[in-house]
């Protein structure tokens, strides 16, 4: 951390009258914009936000008292990811080659 | 109390109902406890199973509500297999559900089906601190005019307190696209992208906001967050990042509600 | 049990934050945060609404913000879901002091638990499970219903359970240990009459044979909610308490007995799972409502009559 250039006094107060000049007059993107900004791959500033999603809105973490959903074994056929995720390419997945599903799969 | 009821008692604790009924929840592997039977000498496999049932699936929801993005993303059959496992291996220590989920993104990070989506955790990191952010303490985040009174000389050492909902989540994989994408219903259609991305996360009222940090914006943040004067994290987002616009990310702390409050002079 | 009348008719103190809203003879719903719009759009509503504790624990956020709306114009049922009061170890004394704590902050009408329990040393199993019935428990689970009571200041409402297994150890009824659990700690009850129907089906008794060694004066709210369908190992039925759908015919019936009995009692529709748009589960309420709203008629008019 030796090697760590200072930042002088002049040069944050200039920063933070800059900021708040900039604040001032910002307006913000609408989500519709965010995302689209976002999903381009293209925008890297803090300007774009994200609103969260209300999927969760009745809490994650919801307690259940009951459920009858048969989950407690386990498929074999259920380690194939099958969502989204043949939509999404980036550098370095193994999309193309699927791991051949050689083990047994446990009880 | 009866002589009679403390003998029991006794009994009882050395050998609880819990400590036989317990074990086989969430082992599969296990037989069916010898303190439960069926009414009337019927067995109790099936209706033993319907309290495996019900531990096991709940606790999968749990984590299908946590990880919504990354459910959908996996499919729900790979996500409910994934999470099997992680139930098993990993139950949950508090009943307060919102909590549980904390070591399911390493978790997935070293699932074995999981490995040609190595950027899964990543978006899963950012999903956890979604729900962290959604139940932090309430506070408000920084106003603009809080610098005003702060002497230019003073600057360089005052100390930004994080906003309690303010979370930061980095990945060498584009995952704040890939999440944000995911975290709708609406369809998408091709994500490519190859930057790393790191992501901010606030609550400044009532609405999560996760937003992609510009080069040098985590480091930045991270110094703040562990009590470093805005100089020192200012050099060191420089020294991470060349391209680290101070201007910007001042403006961008602030528009985001990161913070809470400021301390300088003393 | 005189005290437990004066309790539940604690009116609003002078330091309340809320407005005391009268819960006698009403029905109401579980509250969902995706139905806040609409029940906001809809202005005030008749009915209580009911939500479980540990949904609430966070420090704050978007959960705090919706029950405040809610607690303002509706009378509150605190239902806490993993208190473990019948379990063999310990209360757990942080998440009690969560629990005093929501008590404190929005003084809801009625305070219930579970005769249950869900945490084995550490671990936290999200189910509501079973225990045998015997004078060791009863002890364990009176003392943990007294602790939670002078923690809180007031009384509870003990909910009895569906079950699916029996423990060949028990040596008392559900209802014997019921009964005696409530003498003992001055708790109330709440009876979950889908609970009944989901046990008996499953054991083989009556329903109405349990209710009618179920005491009955001790119940301050009663639950509904929808079941679903299995087999057991013989092939018999077997009901989950599912939550995931509407009451059952059957279980309106019992109901509709368990209210000519007891009278008008706070009614809640649970549902959990599958959780439909707000119009389908206030029209559920509502058809309680109109079985509320029927007995208590009668219950005036016997009333008048015994005065003349």
């Amino acid at each position: 951390m030796s090697m760590r250039s200072t930042v002088s006094t002049s040069v944050l107060a200039g920063a933070v009258a800059t900021a708040l000049a900039s604040f001032a007059s910002a307006a913000p993107l609408t989500e519709a914009e965010g995302k689209a900004a976002m999903e381009s791959g293209k925008e890297k500033c803090y300007g774009v936000s994200l609103a969260g999603m209300n999927d969760c809105a009745a809490g994650p973490g919801t307690t259940c008292q009951g459920t009858s959903t048969v989950d407690f074994q386990g498929n074999a056929w259920s380690f194939v990811a099958g969502g989204t995720c043949a939509s999404i390419k980036v550098p370095g997945d193994r999309q193309g080659s699927p791991e051949p599903l050689t083990r047994d799969v446990p009880a | 109390m009866l002589p009679a009821e403390l003998r029991e008692l006794d009994r009882s604790v050395q050998s609880s109902y819990a400590e036989s009924f317990a074990p086989a929840l969430l082992d599969p592997g296990r037989v069916t406890p010898a303190a439960v039977a069926g009414p009337h000498g019927k067995a109790a496999t099936k209706r033993y199973n319907v309290y495996r049932n019900n531990v096991t699936a709940s606790l999968i929801n749990a984590l299908a509500a946590v990880f919504p993005a990354t459910q959908r993303i996996t499919g729900t059959d790979f996500f409910r297999a994934m999470a099997r496992f992680h139930v098993r291996a990993t139950p949950p220590v508090s009943p307060l559900l919102f909590e549980y989920g904390r070591d399911f993104p390493d978790f997935i990070e070293r699932y074995e089906y999981a490995q040609s989506l190595p950027w899964l955790a990543d978006v899963a990191r950012i999903e956890r601190a979604w729900l962290d952010a959604y139940h932090a303490a309430d506070a408000e985040p920084l106003a603009p005019q809080a610098f005003a009174p702060i002497p230019p000389e003073h600057l360089g050492n005052t100390i930004l307190l994080p906003h309690p909902a303010m979370r930061i989540v980095r990945s060498r994989y584009p995952a704040v696209t890939i999440f944000s994408a995911n975290r709708g219903r609406d369809p998408f259609g091709q994500i490519e992208a190859a930057d790393p991305e790191d992501a901010l996360v606030t609550r400044p009222k009532l609405e999560v906001v996760v937003r992609h940090l510009p080069p040098g914006g985590a480091v930045f943040l991270t110094h703040l967050m562990s009590g470093e004067p805005l100089g020192a994290a200012a050099s060191a987002a420089l020294a991470d990042s060349p391209s680290f616009d101070l201007p910007a990310n001042i403006a961008g702390i602030l528009a985001a509600g990161a913070f809470s409050d400021v301390k300088f002079g003393g | 049990m005189n005290d437990l009348v004066t309790y539940r008719a604690t009116p609003a103190s002078a330091t309340s934050r809320f407005p005391a809203h009268p819960i006698a003879g009403l029905a109401g719903t579980s509250f969902k945060h995706e139905h806040l719009p609409a029940i906001l759009d809809e202005g005030k509503q008749e009915g209580f609404f009911e939500v479980h504790a540990e949904n609430y624990m966070g420090a704050g956020g978007p959960p705090h913000d919706a029950l405040t709306r809610i607690r303002r114009d509706h009378p509150v049922s605190l239902h806490g879901v993993c208190m473990s009061i019948g379990g063999p170890q310990p209360i757990d004394k942080t998440h009690l002091a969560r629990f005093k704590a929501l008590v404190d902050r929005y003084e809801p009408t009625l305070v219930s638990e579970h005769l249950a329990w869900s945490t084995h040393d550490t671990t936290f199993f999200n189910d509501l499970l079973p225990l045998p019935y015997t004078q060791a428990t009863l002890a364990r689970v009176a003392d943990h219903i007294d602790e939670v009571q002078v923690a809180i200041g007031r009384p509870i409402l003990l909910e009895n359970p569906s079950t699916y297994v029996v423990f060949p150890e028990s040596t008392m009824s559900e209802t014997g240990f019921i009964r005696e659990i409530a003498r003992r700690t001055g708790c109330g009850l709440l009876l979950d009459v889908s609970n009944v129907f989901v046990s008996a089906t499953n054991h083989g008794y009556s329903p109405l044979a349990y209710l009618a060694a179920f005491p009955l004066d001790q119940v301050g709210e009663i639950h509904l909610a929808g079941h679903a369908r299995q087999t057991d190992d013989e092939g018999d039925l077997l009901l989950i308490d599912s939550h995931d759908g509407p009451v059952a015919d059957a279980v309106w019936k019992l109901y509709d007995l368990v209210i000519g009995r007891c009278g008008p009692m706070p009614t809640l529709i649970e549902w959990d799972s599958d959780i439909p748009d707000w119009p389908v589960l206030r029209a559920e309420a509502a058809a309680a409502q109109a079985i509320l709203d029927r007995h208590a008629r009668t219950f005036t008019q016997e009333k008048i009559r015994a005065s003349r």
